[in-house]
């Protein structure tokens, strides 16, 4: 059995107190398991976004267990926190998140200058990861320079740059046209398929959703089991 | 994020937003411009006084004085003293009058505590000068001795050596005594004239060993020991043979200090005074002045604090998303403290680099030219003059200005959570 790279339990987030306590997670159980594409899916208000937070450490849930990799994160301190943000995770967000005036290789190599990874070495690995998305040669263009979908690979290369075990991909395609989403959307599947990185989409696109090995659909802030959506189940195992 | 890397991405942050930086850096600039010149005036007012000080006594050197007020006013009158009546004139204000020192009286000062000599101070007046060899005019002239620890500056020839008469003359005796320039004086003879207590005159030959720049004081020679001790002996024929005299010179061993020595000399009935004591007054005039000129610049580079924190606050309202993101890839608020600090501190260093670099380029220029005009009047002053330590601390100062500037909008940055950041449009 593939061990669980997160898992939650009983899991509640509110925000506010009192009258106008609202609750944003109800109750959430869920299990990812190491290789997997896991579609979160829901409305706009349904908790999609909130319970990514969660499971990428960037929020704390108001009550609830979370493990990542088999530790308890309530316990993880501080500097543990960043360590593991830094070198377990990969993030993806619709609106880019590009630092404008700087070149495409500065912005990807952002997490590897986080990690204390030295100028010559995280240069090379900036260069591989744009390779390994078809921007080699976009590497001294500033990143207001491209277009949506070239944007949207470079996030992809810096989710990908220090080699995280999950990416966090916020609404991906939520920006692009059909045609260029459909690239960033198999970039990221190949991720998946053939370096086994973990995958967690948050997405209100069915069709998305449909390409995961798995979805959790989410109303209100509690899961639910959706209509079943007619998806061909993919056979292929995470290497 | 490694340091260098912090202050690299601190250094291109805040090239990002060029105008709000350049108004910044503008700012502090005025603020250090202004302290590196108030600085500069006080550095060079006070190596002016310096250079006269030591033209006049070395640090280890007091005129001792013997006052004539024994008995405390209020205690009826002064019984007769039959020294009183030696009394002379003082240098201070008119009517200042001391106690004449006797040879006893040099004994007494030799024998305290951290003395290493005591010498009478003897004042020779001489009447004239001239060329000894060429056919100039005879001037008059003031000379004063330069005694063993003084040191003056010479433009031209060597300080004194030797046991024969020699004089140090000012610049401006040089082409009256018909010399075609400084150097050419060196070496020459010229002949001093003294009266004698009877009124007959002597002269008496010395070799010019050196030229020196006129000081606050006026144009002045100076006498070796062998000149003095020459003049005075021809100055004093017909005099009847009581040593006595108005002052003396005292010089402290390497141990003691002034102020231990002051306080021996008021127990044994002597006032002593250094030079520093003489021109205390001005000196503290001079850095008043200074310091109300520096707090001005101060109050310029607070207003440039505030310019920072200003700035600061909206580069990181702009940059939040970018916190966001570099605390969702694990970017410490530590880290983002120092990052923004950093960058706060380069633009102070750059602000101050720039203003004491400007200062210190038209001070040098401005002074050059004032001594040369308005100010020729006293020769040797530099009005600007700045030293590195002086500099260095306008630089640290302004930097440690800009760190406290960006506390508050740098831990304002340090405290975002990463996904308010994140969502913030």
């Amino acid at each position: 059995m593939t061990p669980r790279v997160l898992s939650t339990r009983n899991l509640n987030k509110s925000y506010g107190s009192g009258v106008n306590r609202f609750p944003a997670l109800t109750d959430v159980s869920i299990d990812i398991e190491e290789g997997e594409s896991v579609a979160i899916v829901g409305k706009s208000g349904s908790g999609k976004s909130t319970l990514m937070h969660i499971l990428a450490l960037l929020d704390t849930p108001t009550s609830g267990d979370l493990t990542v990799d088999g530790t308890d994160a309530a316990r993880l301190g501080g500097k543990q926190l960043n360590a593991l943000r830094n070198r377990t995770f990969g993030f993806v967000f619709q609106q880019f998140f590009l630092t404008p005036n700087a070149t495409v290789l500065e912005n990807v190599i952002l997490p590897l200058k986080i990690a204390r990874v030295r100028s010559g070495e995280r240069r090379r690995l900036g260069r591989e990861a744009l390779a390994q998305l078809d921007l080699a040669d976009k590497a001294g263009n500033r990143a207001t320079d491209l277009s949506g979908g070239q944007k949207q690979r470079v996030v992809i290369a810096r989710a990908l740059v220090n080699n995280p075990r999950i990416i966090f991909a916020d609404e991906p395609t939520g920006n692009l046209d059909s045609a260029t989403g459909a690239v960033v959307e198999d970039k990221l599947f190949a991720l998946n398929r053939e370096q086994g990185i973990t995958l967690v989409i948050v997405t209100h696109d069915e069709e998305l959703a449909a390409r995961c090995d798995r979805r959790i659909y989410l109303r209100d802030g509690r899961v639910v089991d959706a209509p079943i959506v007619d998806s061909p189940s993919r056979t292929e195992v995470a290497a | 994020m490694r340091a260098a890397d912090i202050v690299g991405t601190a250094v291109a942050n805040s090239f990002r937003s060029r105008l709000r930086t350049s108004l910044t850096v503008i700012a502090i600039f005025i603020g250090a411009f202004t302290l590196t010149i108030t600085n500069g005036l006080g550095t060079g007012i006070n190596n002016y006084i310096d250079t006269q000080l030591s033209s006049l006594g070395a640090s280890d050197v007091m005129t001792v004085t013997k006052p004539v007020e024994a008995a405390l006013v209020g205690e009826g009158p002064a019984e007769y003293d039959p020294d009183a009546a030696a009394e002379v004139e003082a240098n201070g204000p008119p009517g200042t009058t001391v106690t004449a020192l006797d040879r006893d009286d040099l004994d007494t000062l030799r024998n305290l505590d951290g003395v290493a000599s005591v010498e009478p101070a003897v004042s020779v007046r001489p009447d004239y000068v001239e060329w000894a060899s060429g056919d100039s005019d005879r001037y008059e002239i003031a000379a004063s001795a330069l005694g063993s620890g003084m040191s003056i500056e010479l433009v031209a020839g060597e300080p004194f050596s030797g046991d024969e008469p020699q004089v140090v003359l000012p610049t401006d005796y040089i082409e009256s005594l018909g010399f075609d320039d400084n150097e050419a004086a060196i070496g020459e003879t010229v002949t001093l004239g003294v009266t004698d207590a009877t009124g007959e005159q002597h002269t008496l030959d010395a070799t010019v060993s050196g030229v020196q720049e006129p000081t606050l004081f006026g144009s002045t020679a100076s006498m070796n020991d062998a000149l003095t001790s020459g003049l005075y002996d021809l100055q004093s024929i017909g005099l009847p043979d009581t040593e006595s005299w108005a002052s003396a010179t005292l010089r402290l061993d390497e141990a003691s200090t002034s102020d231990a020595l002051k306080v021996e000399l008021v127990d044994a009935g002597f006032v002593g005074t250094t030079v520093a004591d003489q021109l205390g007054a001005f000196t503290t005039v001079v850095d008043g002045i200074i310091l109300v000129l520096n707090a001005f610049a101060l109050i310029a580079l607070l207003a440039a604090g505030f310019g920072i924190i200003n700035t600061l606050l909206m580069s990181v309202q702009e940059r939040t998303r970018e916190i966001g993101l570099m605390k969702a890839m694990g970017m410490s608020g530590g880290r983002i403290f120092a990052l923004f600090s950093t960058e706060a501190v380069f633009i102070g260093f750059l602000g101050s680099a720039i203003g004491a670099g400007v200062a210190m380029g038209i001070g040098s220029v401005l002074s050059g030219v004032l001594a040369n005009g308005f100010l020729s009047g006293l020769p040797g002053l530099q009005i600007l003059a700045f030293d590195p330590v002086s500099i260095a601390t306008v630089l640290l100062l302004v930097m440690g200005i800009a760190f406290l500037a960006a506390v508050l909008p740098a831990s304002r940055a340090a405290r975002q959570s990463p996904i308010d950041s994140l969502r913030y449009e």
